[in-house]
């Protein structure tokens, strides 16, 4: 069973050389411009110019391709439903109606309403890009050394690093339980009716989680003979200090966030309305 | 060990139990037929760490577990959601002060307390906070997201209902009953 997730991959370039906590500040900056705007020149700018970083970072497209083909498929199914849902939402929020063809009983297609659903589409666009760069430059051990040093406590930080560290092995024991199910007759596929499913992954879902809880405890047993917790503090192994690189990444996301937010509310609201 | 501190065996327990959230939700999601809704064995789970761990480590493993498993396998978490999945986790640790799952308690009053508060703890999320936190941040048509949350929000209720009762359950067997000792004349 292969199975695709998106994973560091160790690269040489300046956005791997950034440390994780800028990288972290940056996304989580990134991320809240994209979900308060609804501002299309803004919307436009954040996506080219993550558009710009993503080449920057030397990852390769083919890395990344079956999240965008999924993310696509969302994104398309999402506007028809949005469509059907609600195929006046556009003029409701932006004032006026240019009818370009009549479909059927309410359903008018409307500019407004395409303007509204490219605004939606570039909403997703413009974050997609920033999340992937985020996930495949930033090593996952260093990852929690940062939330950490942006003020998370170290041992909600820990957490994180056990959660990342430990999804391939309980991938792996998923595996082999759902093997030897299998083994046993047990059907997990299409072929089988719902009920049956549900009460057939309750045999995968029953020894994987049992495994587990036993993990926590050969883990935690561990953890506390070799001291963790004792003290206040902790220090990183993975942990990288600020440089310069840093610095300038930090100020110049800082200053687009403040930028974005100024341009899309100083006409107190958040979209831009081109039709009046 | 503070009192406000967690001691290493929540973290832990936040730590796998976010991971085996990001598996379930990956490989044990079962489409029911019905477009986007699948059921969704994650919750169930979530619903048992909850309940033996309490609020602080559900809601953890549901904000862990839900942002990782989006980031990895579906490129950008989705924040609306995510926020719900460590809502949903936190308020089902709220039964665990009225379960005492680790003495093997769960008869047929734990069993209806414990669907009560699962109910509730899901109504709150899917049909109210998920739709409008969908509304805030990407304005999307009123009915589309409350439709949305009432579907996902019915298939999780019955998913926990049915599963989680019997994942509690089984692992409640598991554990020597308090005061099952008799003293032999």
């Amino acid at each position: 069973m292969a199975v695709n997730m998106l994973a560091f991959v160790d690269r040489s370039s300046p956005i791997h050389r950034l440390s994780g906590a800028t990288k972290f500040l940056c996304f989580i900056m990134w991320s809240l411009a994209g979900m308060l705007t609804y501002d299309t020149r803004v919307l436009l700018f954040m996506l080219v110019a993550s558009l710009i970083i993503f080449t920057v970072s030397k990852i390769k497209v083919k890395e990344v391709s079956f999240v965008l083909l999924f993310i696509f498929l969302f994104l398309l199914l999402n506007d028809i439903a949005i469509f059907i849902f609600s195929p006046l939402e556009g003029v409701k929020i932006y004032g006026t109606k240019h009818v370009l063809f009549h479909i059927a009983g309410q359903y008018d297609v409307t500019v407004e309403q395409l303007f509204y659903e490219l605004n939606i589409t570039l909403k997703y666009f413009s974050i997609i890009p920033a999340a992937l760069l985020f996930i495949k430059t930033t090593n996952p051990s260093e990852f929690a050394s940062s939330l950490n040093r942006i003020g998370v406590s170290y041992r909600v930080a820990f957490a994180v690093a056990i959660a990342l560290r430990y999804i391939p092995d309980i991938q792996r024991d998923f595996q082999t339980i759902a093997h030897a199910q299998q083994a046993r007759g047990i059907d997990m596929s299409r072929k089988e009716t719902i009920f049956k499913r549900a009460k057939n992954a309750l045999a995968i879902v029953l020894p994987l989680i049992f495994s587990s809880l036993e993990r926590i405890e050969t883990i935690s047993n561990v953890m506390d003979l070799r001291g963790f917790g004792k003290h206040k503090k902790r220090t990183w192994y993975s942990a990288r200090p600020f440089k310069k690189s840093d610095y300038i990444a930090l100020i110049t996301v800082v200053a687009l966030f403040t930028v974005s937010m100024l341009v899309t509310f100083y006409d107190g609201s958040r979209f831009y309305n081109p039709f009046v | 060990m503070g009192k406000n501190q967690l001691s290493t065996k929540t973290i832990v327990a936040i730590g796998i139990g976010a991971a085996v959230f990001v598996i379930l939700g990956r490989f044990v999601s079962i489409p029911t037929g019905i477009p986007n809704t699948t059921v969704e064995t994650a919750y169930a789970f979530l619903a048992l760490m909850a309940l033996l761990f309490g609020p602080i480590v559900g809601g953890l493993i549901g904000l862990i577990g839900h942002a990782l498993k989006d980031a990895i396998f579906y490129g950008t978490p989705w924040w609306s959601w995510v926020i719900v999945s460590a809502l949903v986790g936190f308020l089902f640790g709220l039964a665990s002060r009225k379960i005492n799952l680790d003495e093997g308690q769960f008869g047929a009053k734990q069993m209806v307390s414990f669907n009560i508060i699962q109910v509730i703890a899901q109504a709150i999320g899917w049909f109210f906070i998920a739709p409008m936190l969908d509304i805030l941040i990407y304005a999307e048509p009123a009915n589309k997201v409350f439709v949305q949350g009432i579907v996902a929000g019915v298939s999780n209720m019955v998913t926990v209902g049915v599963l989680g009762t019997l994942l509690v359950a089984a692992y409640a067997k598991t554990r020597t009953k308090s005061g099952s000792l008799r003293v032999e004349k």
